[in-house]
This record gives structure tokens, C-alpha cells and sequence, in this order.
């Protein structure tokens, strides 16, 4: 079952690749694309380094670009500001050759200053920007952040092209850099107007913003790299958080793609027409139940095995969450590089979980009270189809529904027995790995209280290892003991599915988020609508 | 007059405050916080460091009897405060918002007025008949239709199956995109004022003055308009004061559903994620249109009935 599912995910994660690109027709540029974000009834703010929100993302994507991007083919980031880097010998220091070509949408060049204030910008504590995770690696952020500098001393500019950074880390740091929350904005132009009238150097830019609607943009003439010029006139990020509205808009060719849930994938699967225009991608997210490993009974392992012992996890995707998931064999998604193909996940043994429960002293079995919002694929109602399950096994499982915000706030603050939830699980093995290192604070991923010894030491080594293939083998061992320790119900990887119309081409099937698509490459033929298809 | 509006406007200060004290105290014993909302839902990490400087940007680290006395003095120089998520003054988040939410309450109010009025007029004229089976049952089922499940059915029949009408967005304020939105907001009240219409005009027709009227020999046209008419205004006033003044807080399904950009859909939004000055500021625009709606019916009842006095 677990090779079977893997090769099926991977398999699907490749085909969904190239699936919409029809090559064999010719590019045709101009039209409108009416994309959508489906996360939410408005997008809080223009301005990403503000935000922490999908929906800022989507639409950052289109008219931001930061130093490296992320290439979806190679689950790898590459250069995108740049055009060359070398490393110092210990890894530390970076030197940039930036890009001479790309300009801002206010016609400023772009420069190694652009670089440097954008950052310096997140670092400072008065913007308490969430993005500033992405660049607590640059040596001075501390320092910044701590009121004792205004400028992070990691960085340095060499001439208008040439950049230096300086890491306190020897990890690659195209992961935190090519990140969407960390763009380069122009030096020139006040940041707080970013929230309203976004100046970036992305191959759209921005036109209109009607809160609670659409934001629209136009292409960017002035975007750098021939072989990247976007082929649309227009675009539109149209806000729609209703399912149920974007179905009817769908099949009304009012809006050329739409993220599905699990119920419309089903129904999607079974029309014909509808069908041949899915695009599947097995996302960088793990489904979980996680455990408070401090608080008894769940401080012991076998307890925590017991329950993913107790639980028919395949049953519930197939029925619950309609096939829109891969089963889950620990916490590394098959798409990631750490992912070991050889991984035995916990068969569904009710006595095995019963066997455990009395080995660890719990004959009469455990209660286990989980918290959860009402998310169709990872909240109360798949905690209510496992309780049945391990009552089998003399797990008296509960569900205590919360509000979303309610729950973060509960799983940050540690204020739980047992949540439900999705959590990112790529695309930087290293950086997910940090969420099982005993240093981490609670509130900063580490949600289950998790400290292993082994797996504390194959961290540190991971950080310091620069040859990736060697990086990884030392995750996949500290991967395959967080199996065995089980902090989680392994529950599933997502499946991400987008409908597309049949004149949309150039989609790429993205795990990190696939509702965040390269705009530039996309491109509609004339069979689209009147009013948006190719003059 | 004047003196009497003067004086319910200045009656509406301290209800407004009292409104926006209780809106603070709720939203802060509520559990959640907006800096927890900063994972992304479970996609990053999030730092104490980065809580902390969050909760201080936005004094959510002081005591909250200062964080209350702020509030109110931010208040009362009509400073909404800033919106945590979007760091805009409120003022103009709202002000984005207020005039797509008023075209879709006015519209769909006045579809409410001038076809929900007119039917139960023709009901009550004629008890028993067709017409009045008709409108009844039609009233029932406004009134008992969730407005998700009809929106999606107008979505589904004049977008979809038809194909008249976009199914969903602002379009620059355009008059087809807001048709359906208007009607599915507007049927409920429509309902309720075609009923109350209805039940009034039967009411008023069998009173002893019309008996008169009519052994005097008035003919139904003078009938309704000087002795019905006037008559049963005070009762459809009232129900449509009730109506307009709440549409505006009703309308954040019907916004949700077709993208329209209103206050309704704001503050849902703000309230998933805590964005609590939003939610005051909504809230506060939502309860003051329904005070100065309420204002404009009193100051209206004595337009149509003399005997009710300002006073």
C-alpha cells in the first residue's frame, strides 16, 4: 500500500506537471485570465512582508519577485535577481551578481540597494513583519531586531550589481530567499504605501484593487528576461471564498480556473468534460493529529502508536475526503526530497493498538479529547469518523470544535491534549526537520513538545552537511525516528486540485501551493470568452 | 422638528457608546488573538519574538483598562483606530466599503418596497383569491429561504442555465451585477412586507370609518388613498425602517456568496482573524444606520399621521 501510494503520487505529481501545457499549439499572447483565490472573502493587504495570508500571496505573485524562485520541476529554488553566486569556502558568505536588466514598474533599476532596504525593512522590529523568519539567517538580524542597529550588518553592497550577504548558518538559503513573503521592493518609493499601491518588479502590474472582489493588473512591459515575458494583456485575481460560487462561475466560463474541495472533485471526476481539465499536484502539506508528548498518557510512545495503530486512515480518504489525499507514512510528503520510498507506515491493527495501550499500563484504555476546526478534510468531521474506529482499540476519542483563530491560538500557546491540523511540510526538509528539534519553541513548530536526543544531533549535523544528497540521508534518519515516536497521527499528504478551462495553457502543477502559479508563463488560446480571449 | 432630530441624534452618542464599550469587552475576553493567526494556518513557524512585537505594535501587550481608555478617547475624536491585518486607518477600510454595501441594501430594499408592497395591497383587496393564495405562499417562502441556498438558485438559473447575468463580482458597480445580489437580499423583506402590507390593509378595511366611507359612497380609489392608505403607512413605515436598518448587517452572505465588497464581508473576514478594530468599526457603522434610520422613522410617522407628535 505505501509504495503503491507513493509511486501514485509521484507519478501524478509529474503528469500534473505538463498536463494543461498543450505545446503542440501554437503560444498565443494577449487576452485576460480571471484567476481566483479561493482562501478567504478579501485579501487583507497588498503589501506581503504584512501579511502571513495565502491570499496576500496570490496575488503578490503576480507583480513581486524576490532574489531566488522556486522551480516546481526540480523542488529547487534557482536564481532569479541574480544571475551568479559564489560561496565562501565555509558557506557563509554569499556574493550576488544581480540581475542588470530587471527594472521596477516605477522605472527604477533595480539595484543591490533595493535588496538590502527590502530587507532591512522586514528586519525592523516597528513593521513586526511575519516575514521576518525568512531572514533571521543574515548575520545583524538579532541585532536589528533587537534595537541595538537600524542595519543588518550581513549585508553588503560591493557596487549597483554586486551584493554580499552573510549567513550565521551554512544552509542553502534559496529556501528563506525565494520565499514570496520576502520581495524586493523599490528603495525609492515610502513602504507603507505597498498596502495600497504595490510598486514591484514582477511581470504584472498592479492596476485596481476593489476590496472584497478582484484585484486587477496589466502586463509589465518592462519585465526582465526575454524568455519570461508574460503572455497575458490582463489579469484578474477574483476574491472567492464561496465553493459554492466559484462552481457556478466555473461552468459559467465567467473565471478560467477554480480550486476544488473534496465533494466538487468528486463530481468534477465524473463529468466528462469537466475532467479533462483537472490539475493535481500531491502538496507540501501534512494532515496530522498532533499529541502534547509532554502531557501523560501521550509522554509514552506507545500510546501515540496506538492511536495511528487505531485508525483506518485509507477508509477515511476514500470515503470522507473523496480520494483527495495520499495516505500519510510519516511526516516528509512524498514530494519532498527527504521522502524515503522504503517507509513502512502504521498498518490499521486495532489489537496491535490495543496490545500497545496495555503494554504502556492502559488496559482500560485513554481519552483522548482533540481540538479541531471545521475543515471538511482536516477538522471535526474526520475526528468524528475516527472515533468509532478507536474506540475499537479503547481510545475514547472527542472532538471539542473551535474557530479557526481560536485554534492557532490554543496550538501555539500549547493550550491542547490533541489538535487536528495541516501543517507545511516542505519545501525545505532542513527548515521542517527544525520543527522536531527539542530548541524549538513550541509556538515555532515544534507543536507536539517533541525532544529526541538523535534527533537533536542529526539536526545540528544536517545544518552544517553542505552536500545535499548527504543532508538529506541525515533527515531521513531523524525522518524515519519520528516515525517510530510517533508525535502525530500520520493522517495524509494533499492532494491539491484545480479545475482549469480548456482554452487556459502554461499552469504548473506547484506542491509548495498550487493556487500560487508563475502568471508570466500562463497564456489563454482564442476558443476563451469574447470579452477576454486573444485579439 | 429640528429641534426634536437635534435631540434624538444626541440621544444616539450614548448608545453608540455604550455599543462600542460592549463590542471592546467581548472581542476582548473572546479567545483567539490576531498574532496567533500569523502561522497561516499551520504554513510557518511562528517566533515568540515576532507575538510579542506584534502585540506591542498594536498594544495588545497593555492592561486592558488602558487598552479600554485608548479605545474611547481614539473614539471620541472619531478615530477608528488601524486595522491589524491590512495596517490602514479603519476609517478607510469602511469607507472603501460603505457605498457598495448601501447600493446593495437600498437596491434590494427598493425591490422590496415597490413590489412587496403593491402585492399585498392586491391581496387584501381580494381575500381569498388567486393572487392572494399566491403572494402568500410566496411570502412564506421568503421569509423561510435561506439566502445562501437563493442566491445559489438565482446563480444557477439567470448566470448558469440562462446566461442574462454574471453569477458573481462588483463590475464596477454595474447594474447587472448587482441585479442578483439585490434580489436575494431584497426577497425576505419583500415577503415580510407584502404579509404586513397584506394583514394592515385587511385590518384597516374592516374598521367602522371605511364602512362609512363606503355608505357614503366613496369609490375604491378614493377609499385606499384617504382612508387606507394613510392608515396602514405607519405599519409598513415601521416594517421597512426594521428592514432597511438591518439589510446592512444581513447582507454578509449575500456579499460573501456573489463577491460584492461590502461591510458584511469585511467583517467576517476580520473577525476569522482577529482583526478586532475592523470589527468594532463595522460594527459600530452597522449599529449607527440603524439609529439614524430609526431617527428618520419617527421623523416620518409624523408626516403621515398628524396625531403622533414630536416630542
Amino acid at each position: 500500500m505505501t509504495i503503491k501510494a507513493t509511486i501514485g503520487a509521484l507519478l501524478l505529481a509529474g503528469t500534473a506537471l505538463c498536463a494543461p501545457a498543450t505545446w503542440a499549439q501554437e503560444v498565443q499572447r494577449g487576452g485576460t485570465l480571471n484567476f481566483t483565490a479561493p482562501y478567504g472573502s478579501s485579501v487583507g493587504t497588498l503589501d506581503i512582508t504584512a501579511s502571513a495570508e495565502v491570499q496576500t500571496e496570490i496575488v503578490a505573485h503576480a507583480m513581486h519577485r524576490s532574489l531566488y524562485k522556486w522551480n516546481p520541476e526540480t523542488g529547487k529554488p534557482e536564481p532569479d535577481l541574480f544571475t551568479e553566486v559564489t560561496v565562501s569556502d565555509d558557506g557563509m558568505t554569499h556574493t550576488y551578481k544581480l540581475r542588470d536588466d530587471a527594472v521596477f514598474h516605477n522605472d527604477k533599476p533595480f539595484t543591490a540597494d533595493d535588496v538590502i532596504y527590502s530587507y532591512n525593512r522586514i528586519a525592523t522590529p516597528v513593521t513586526a513583519s511575519p516575514s521576518a523568519n525568512f531572514i533571521s539567517r543574515i548575520q545583524g538580524f538579532e541585532e536589528v531586531q533587537g534595537g541595538s542597529a537600524t542595519e543588518m550588518s550581513g549585508l553588503k553592497k560591493i557596487d549597483d550589481h554586486t551584493l554580499e550577504i552573510t549567513f550565521t548558518a551554512s544552509q542553502d538559503p534559496g529556501f528563506d530567499l525565494m520565499q514570496n513573503y520576502v520581495p524586493i521592493y523599490p528603495s525609492n518609493v515610502d513602504g507603507n504605501t505597498q498596502a495600497t499601491q504595490p510598486v514591484g518588479l514582477g511581470p504584472f502590474r498592479f492596476v485596481e484593487h476593489v476590496p472584497g472582489s478582484r484585484v486587477s493588473f496589466e502586463r509589465f512591459e518592462g519585465f526582465f528576461g526575454e524568455d519570461d515575458q508574460p503572455y497575458l494583456d490582463r489579469l484578474n485575481i477574483l476574491i472567492m471564498g464561496e465553493a459554492a460560487a466559484r462552481d457556478v462561475a466555473f461552468r459559467n466560463r465567467e473565471i478560467d480556473v477554480s480550486v476544488l474541495g473534496s465533494q466538487q472533485y468528486q463530481e468534477y471526476q465524473a463529468d466528462a468534460d469537466l475532467s479533462k481539465g483537472l490539475l493535481e499536484v500531491a502538496e507540501l502539506f501534512t494532515r496530522v493529529v498532533g499529541f502534547d508528548t509532554t502531557k501523560p498518557p501521550f509522554d509514552d510512545k506507545r500510546v501515540r502508536q496506538a492511536v495511528n495503530h487505531g485508525i483506518d486512515k485509507d477508509l477515511i480518504i476514500d470515503r470522507l475526503v473523496k480520494g483527495k489525499a495520499f495516505p500519510a507514512v510519516g511526516f516528509m510528503p512524498t514530494t519532498s526530497p527527504a521522502f524515503d520510498p522504503d517507509a513502512q507506515g502504521y498498518a490499521y491493527d486495532p489489537e496491535k493498538a490495543k496490545a500497545l495501550l496495555e503494554e504502556a499500563g492502559h488496559p482500560d484504555g485513554i481519552d483522548l479529547p482533540v481540538i479541531a476546526n471545521q475543515n471538511e478534510s482536516w477538522g471535526a468531521p474526520i475526528v468524528e469518523a475516527i472515533i468509532p474506529m478507536l474506540a475499537r482499540s479503547n481510545i475514547r476519542a472527542s472532538v471539542e470544535p473551535v474557530e479557526n483563530a481560536v485554534l492557532e491560538d490554543r496550538i501555539t500557546g500549547g493550550n491542547f491534549t490533541a489538535f487536528i491540523w495541516s501543517l507545511s511540510s516542505g519545501p525545505d526538509p532542513l527548515n521542517i526537520l527544525r520543527c522536531f528539534y527539542s530548541k524549538t519553541a513550541q509556538s515555532a513548530c515544534n507543536y507536539t513538545n517533541f525532544s529526541n536526543a538523535e534527533v537533536d544531533r542529526l539536526y545540528e549535523a544536517a545544518q552544517q552537511e553542505r552536500d545535499e544528497a548527504a543532508r538529506n540521508d541525515l533527515i531521513r534518519q531523524a525522518d524515519a525516528i519520528i516515525r517510530d515516536e510517533a508525535p502525530y497521527w500520520f493522517f495524509n499528504y494533499n492532494k491539491a486540485v484545480m479545475a482549469y478551462q480548456p482554452w487556459v495553457h502554461g499552469l504548473r502543477g506547484n506542491p509548495q501551493e498550487l493556487a500560487i502559479q508563475d502568471y508570466e508563463k500562463i497564456w489563454i488560446d482564442d476558443t476563451a470568452p469574447a470579452d477576454r480571449k486573444p485579439q | 422638528m429640528g429641534r426634536y432630530i437635534l435631540r434624538r441624534l444626541l440621544q444616539m452618542i450614548p448608545t453608540l457608546l455604550a455599543v462600542a464599550a460592549l463590542i471592546f469587552l467581548i472581542f476582548s475576553v473572546l479567545p483567539g488573538s490576531f498574532a496567533g493567526t500569523m502561522t497561516g494556518g499551520g504554513r510557518r513557524a511562528l517566533s515568540p519574538e515576532l507575538v510579542a512585537q506584534i502585540n506591542a505594535q498594536f498594544g495588545l501587550d497593555k492592561p486592558l483598562p488602558v487598552r479600554f481608555w485608548d479605545y474611547l478617547v481614539r473614539l471620541v475624536q472619531f478615530d477608528l483606530g488601524t486595522s491589524f491585518r491590512t495596517r490602514e486607518p479603519v476609517v478607510d477600510l469602511i469607507a472603501a466599503r460603505i457605498w457598495p454595501s448601501l447600493q446593495l441594501a437600498l437596491s434590494a430594499m427598493a425591490l422590496a418596497v415597490t413590489v412587496g408592497i403593491p402585492l399585498g395591497f392586491l391581496a387584501a383587496m381580494r381575500p381569498g383569491s388567486l393572487l392572494d393564495s399566491v403572494t402568500m405562499i410566496g411570502a412564506v417562502s421568503g421569509l423561510s429561504m435561506p439566502q445562501f441556498w437563493l442566491g445559489l438558485l438565482l446563480m444557477y438559473v439567470f448566470a448558469l442555465q440562462l446566461g442574462w447575468l454574471p453569477s458573481f463580482g462588483y463590475g464596477e458597480g454595474r447594474l447587472r451585477n448587482l441585479i442578483l445580489p439585490a434580489i436575494a437580499l431584497g426577497f425576505a423583506p419583500l415577503a415580510l412586507l407584502a404579509r404586513t402590507t397584506r394583514a394592515g390593509v385587511l385590518e384597516v378595511m374592516a374598521s367602522d370609518h371605511i364602512r362609512t366611507a363606503i355608505a357614503k359612497g366613496a369609490s375604491p380609489s378614493q377609499m385606499v388613498r384617504w382612508h387606507v392608505l394613510r392608515n396602514v403607512m405607519v405599519l409598513i413605515v415601521t416594517t421597512m425602517g426594521l428592514q432597511i436598518g438591518s439589510l446592512l448587517g444581513q447582507a454578509l452572505v449575500i456579499e460573501k456568496l456573489f463577491s460584492w465588497p461590502g461591510l458584511g464581508s469585511l467583517m467576517v473576514d476580520s473577525v476569522a482573524i482577529r482583526d478586532i478594530p475592523v470589527v468594532q468599526g463595522t460594527i459600530l457603522v452597522i449599529v449607527l444606520w440603524f439609529l439614524v434610520i430609526n431617527v428618520l422613522v419617527d421623523v416620518i410617522y409624523a408626516a403621515i399621521d398628524p396625531r403622533i407628535s414630536l416630542r
